[in-house]
């Protein structure tokens, strides 16, 4: 049995776990603390010191992101001291976040989207007394879906984690320059030598514009909804976030589904819904004319007469191993269930397959 | 992928520690006068370059603080600049993950409040202080600010009737120096950016042990003036005193209330490190001047002071610290416990030692007049020696040099122990020292503090117990007189001159607490200075000598030639000196290293140098 810890946060006290972090408890208890650099599990590096906190008998402030909670402890979450000290972070943020390189905020695809931004509404800090004319760093869009403007990085080590701890693909790293810390995605000319497989986990962890699916420029974030559902491709059950503009599927984001914890791998991402659109999709049966070879469309009464009679007279004929099911891998797994289950009990045959090889 | 290596991370990081030494050594070279906010950015842009590049308040945050701070160092900032400053230093400091950005604006802070008038001045008049402002490094850190690289010069070249000469211009007891002096002015040698600090006592003594200072005439003096001084004193700083004053035509009486001169040089340091011998040396050339009267055994009271102060043009009062602090100990009164400046003090009349046959000795304290008693003892055929000190040995404030020629000569340190009480027999002597255990905890006031360890007791026998806990000022007589002490400090301005007194002047260990030789000797000379200026003179006094041209720098690197001691076995049995001489050949070649920076560099310049005899 845990033992249970006592604390307060602006006054309120709160019971939690012992061994969760000030961050945890303060969520559990509705508290809000503003974070920017963490994703919980993967990136609990305190980088950012948006959720730093005070903590009263400390002398400094303490990121709660990865500072336990401990029994007794008094703490301000929005105190004078803390609100100035985030609103400094955000202006050292906004200072190197190379606004200019995407035109300001409206012409970045992570508009509306951008958690930076985001915060600096929050906290009113719309300018930066610490701006400074840097080069324009180049920007790394070879990648057929993914782009990285190191311009706008605040470098938080979301993407690398990600990569690292969570997609475990370790192809992005951080590099140094002089004391300067970088990212180095592959996305650059050479993509193709690197081991990167492009499943976008590091776009989807991206606070801002910096790494982004170059699909987003399609949409904004106030335009879309979003509809949960299961990934067509292989048998692991992704749950996928449909992204959806004007009735038209725009993107994907990963659900955090039992199976898939928030990541979905390239073709889930990329590779799952523009068929769903695509001109050149069979809308109705096509059944073939006997006299000019052509597939004509029919209705969905004629064709099915017309499978069902063959399948019926090869079986008589041939008997049921002349006949196979072959399940489509964009299938969902019921209806895979059901194909086979058709082929043994209809069909008499255990010849049942099926593409899925991801 | 798989497989691991023992090579190092990064072979840069073994490279890295060459440089490393190199950046440390440049960092003890800071030149004295640098503007104390460009000390700051330099501190502060060695943090920027060290962060890891993780966290915003230290990897953004310090290079903000430092371009902030460096409007601030050119005075193209206002008032308002600090106040930014301030904020954003605050936030590094409360919000950094690790100590890289925290102590960098914690430096920040501190230096703030620290350098606060320099800071106001860089933005208000948007210029230094008047006192920023570099100078040869060796002449501006002695306090007597003699002429270093010119003496050196004199000596590598064998003239040491020169160096004597130079050294005198600022200094009369160039032997006291060669032999007992702390050399700060080895601390910011400019020499260390390539080795380390040039030796300047040693090649100070190779001068003095070539050619005794007694044999090298002193300058004539000037015509006689009619004025007479008193200096009540006759240690460093008033024999000091009474030189310059002299050659400037007075006549002085110097009351010694011992039999003989030098003060805590005679009565003080023992004879191994300071043969009487040699101090007689440079006594006898001071009193060669002429025109010094020497009273000795004369005790000034209150009354004498009174006759004194009203009969004398001016007095100098150079009564150092010659009372020996005791503990409030069980016990400390008991027979064979004595204080350290007691002990020393009787033998400094050199027709006396103490015999500690067969004794067990135990000296309490760590400073230098501790380790002179460890010494004194094992001298005096002591069984055993223990030093018993409440911190650890690197907190001890004696110099390194003394503590570990002690421990060669047998002596115990044994430190982190308190003592509690003293022990005492039937017959009411000392038996032992009782200690508490210490534990060494937070630093206070700069310095780590001790507190009492969970450890028992424990027993030290001893026969003799000696307390080097400190000097005390004996003030009493002339604050009955009517001068102004604060807490046996007496109270004077800059320029020495006593707090409510015209002709009355103070100096040296009774002015600024138990000091050093070279600090009490720098005094006699401001006060001579400024006596002579109070009598309506500003005499100048040539001191016969001058320093050569500068040759080309050898910026080879070289070892630091070291002074040597005679073997621990066979010195610990005698009185005589410990030090041995350099050669030549040594001395040369150390000579050699110095950079002259009163040459090259600023000491060129007007104002680079310290320089007022």
């Amino acid at each position: 049995m845990p033992s249970m810890i006592n604390l307060t946060f602006n006054g309120t006290p709160v019971t939690c776990v012992e061994g969760m972090t000030i961050l945890a408890a303060a969520r559990m208890a509705d508290v809000k603390i503003p974070t920017l650099c963490y994703l919980a599990g993967v990136n609990e590096i305190g980088m950012c010191r948006m959720c730093v906190v005070e903590v009263e008998g400390r002398q400094e402030l303490v990121a709660a992101c990865n500072t336990p909670a401990e029994d007794g402890m008094v703490i301000q979450t929005m105190s004078e001291r803390v609100v100035a000290a985030r609103k400094i972070a955000l202006e050292l943020l906004l200072a190197k976040h190379g606004l200019d390189s995407t035109d300001y905020c409206f012409s970045c695809a992570k508009n509306g989207a951008c958690e930076l931004q985001a915060l600096c509404r929050e906290y009113e800090v719309t300018q930066t007394a610490f701006a400074q004319k840097a080069p324009r760093k180049p920007v790394q869009d070879s990648n057929p879906f993914l782009r990285f403007d190191p311009n706008l990085c605040i470098k938080c080590q979301r993407c690398v984690s990600t990569c690292n701890k969570q997609a475990r693909n370790h192809t992005l790293h951080t590099g140094k320059k002089g004391v300067i810390t970088t990212i180095m995605a592959p996305f650059g000319p050479d993509w193709k030598a690197t081991d990167c497989e492009s499943c976008g986990n590091c776009a989807q962890a991206c606070p801002t514009g910096a790494l982004v699916e170059k699909r987003r420029k399609a949409y904004r974030e106030w335009e879309v909804t979003h509809t949960v559902t299961t990934c067509p491709h292989c048998a692991v059950g992704c749950q996928l976030d449909m992204v959806v503009k004007d009735g038209r599927i725009v993107d994907v984001e990963a659900a955090n589904g039992p199976s898939n914890r928030g990541m979905l791998c390239v073709k889930g991402r990329s590779g799952s819904f523009d068929f769903v659109s695509s001109p050149e999709r069979l809308t109705t049966p096509l059944v073939r004319n006997q006299e000019t070879g052509e597939l004509e469309p029919a209705d969905w009464d004629v064709a099915l007469d017309l499978v069902a009679r063959r399948f019926g007279q090869i079986k008589e004929q041939q008997g049921g191993d002349a006949l196979a099911a072959f399940a489509c891998s964009r299938s969902t797994n019921e209806d895979v269930y059901m194909l086979q289950k058709m082929a043994r009990t209809a069909f008499g045959t255990n010849n049942v397959d099926n593409c899925a090889r991801v | 992928m798989a497989k691991l290596t023992v090579l190092p991370t990064t072979d840069a990081n073994t490279k890295n520690a060459a440089f490393m030494e190199r950046y440390a050594r440049r960092v003890g070279a800071t030149p004295p006068g640098m503007c104390p906010v460009a000390v700051q950015l330099s501190l502060l842009q060695s943090a920027q370059m060290q962060t890891c590049g993780k966290c915003v308040p230290c990897r953004d945050g310090l290079p903000q603080l430092a371009k902030m701070l460096e409007q601030v160092l050119y005075c193209a900032a206002d008032e308002s600049a600090l106040e930014s400053i301030r904020v954003m230093a605050t936030m590094v400091r409360d919000t950094s993950d690790c100590a890289i950005g925290w102590e960098a604006a914690n430096a920040v802070l501190e230096g703030l409040d620290t350098f606060a008038d320099e800071y106001k001045a860089h933005v208000t008049t948007h210029f230094c202080q008047e006192s920023v402002g570099q100078s040869v490094p060796c002449e501006t850190l002695c306090p007597a600010h003699v002429d270093v690289p010119g003496y050196i010069a004199l000596a590598g070249e064998g003239d040491f009737a020169g160096a004597i000469r130079l050294i005198r211009k600022d200094n009369p007891f160039p032997t006291a120096c060669a032999l007992v002096c702390e050399h700060p002015c080895e601390e910011r040698c400019r020499r260390a950016l390539i080795d380390a600090p040039v030796n300047i006592r040693g090649i100070k003594k190779y001068a003095v042990d070539s050619l005794a200072a007694d044999k090298v005439s002193v300058p004539s003096r000037l015509p006689d003036t009619g004025r007479r001084i008193a200096v009540i004193g006759g240690g460093p700083s008033g024999m000091t005193c009474a030189y310059f004053l002299a050659l400037m035509g007075h006549a002085v009486t110097v009351f010694e209330g011992r039999k003989k001169l030098g003060g805590m040089m005679r009565y003080g340091i023992p004879a191994y490190r300071f043969p009487r011998e040699r101090l007689d040396e440079d006594i006898r050339a001071i009193l060669s001047v002429g025109n010094i009267d020497v009273r000795y055994e004369t005790q000034v009271d209150a009354a004498l002071m009174g006759e004194i102060a009203a009969e004398y043009d001016a007095v100098y009062v150079a009564i150092g610290a010659q009372g020996g602090k005791s503990l409030r100990l069980e016990g400390v009164d008991a027979e064979g416990v004595s204080s350290a400046v007691d002990l020393l003090s009787r033998i400094g009349d050199g027709d006396w030692t103490p015999d500690f046959t067969g004794k067990n000795v135990v000296v309490i304290g760590g400073g230098n007049v501790a380790m002179d008693c460890c010494r004194t003892s094992v001298r005096a055929g002591a069984e055993s020696v223990t030093c018993v000190y409440r911190r650890r040995v690197e907190d001890m404030t004696a110099l390194r040099m003394e503590i570990e020629s002690a421990m060669q000569e047998g002596v115990e340190m044994l430190t982190l122990q308190s003592p509690v009480s003293i022990e005492v027999d039937e017959s009411g002597h000392c038996a032992a020292v009782i200690t508490q255990p210490q534990m060494i905890s937070a630093v206070k006031r700069g310095r780590p503090a001790p507190k009492d360890a969970d450890k028992p007791q424990q027993r030290i026998p001893a026969d003799v117990v000696l307390l080097a806990v400190g000097q005390a000022i004996e003030s009493a007589p002339f604050e009955e007189f009517g001068m102004k002490a604060d807490r046996t400090y007496f109270c004077a301005d800059e320029h020495l001159q006593a707090e409510g007194f015209q002709n009355v002047f103070v100096g040296g260990d009774c002015f600024t607490g138990p000091a050093t030789v070279i600090r009490a000797i720098g005094a006699g000379k401001v006060a001579a200075r400024n006596i002579d200026e109070y009598l309506g003179y500003h005499h100048t006094l040539d001191c016969g000598a001058k320093a050569p041209a500068a040759k080309p720098n050898d910026r080879t690197p070289y070892g630091r030639v070291e002074i040597l001691e005679r073997p621990a076995n066979e010195r610990k049995h005698d009185f005589a000196g410990v030090e041995t001489s350099m050669s030549t050949e040594e001395a040369v070649q150390e000579c050699g290293r110095c950079l002259r920076c009163d040459h090259y560099g600023c000491g060129i310049t007007e104002g680079g140098r310290i320089q007022y005899a």
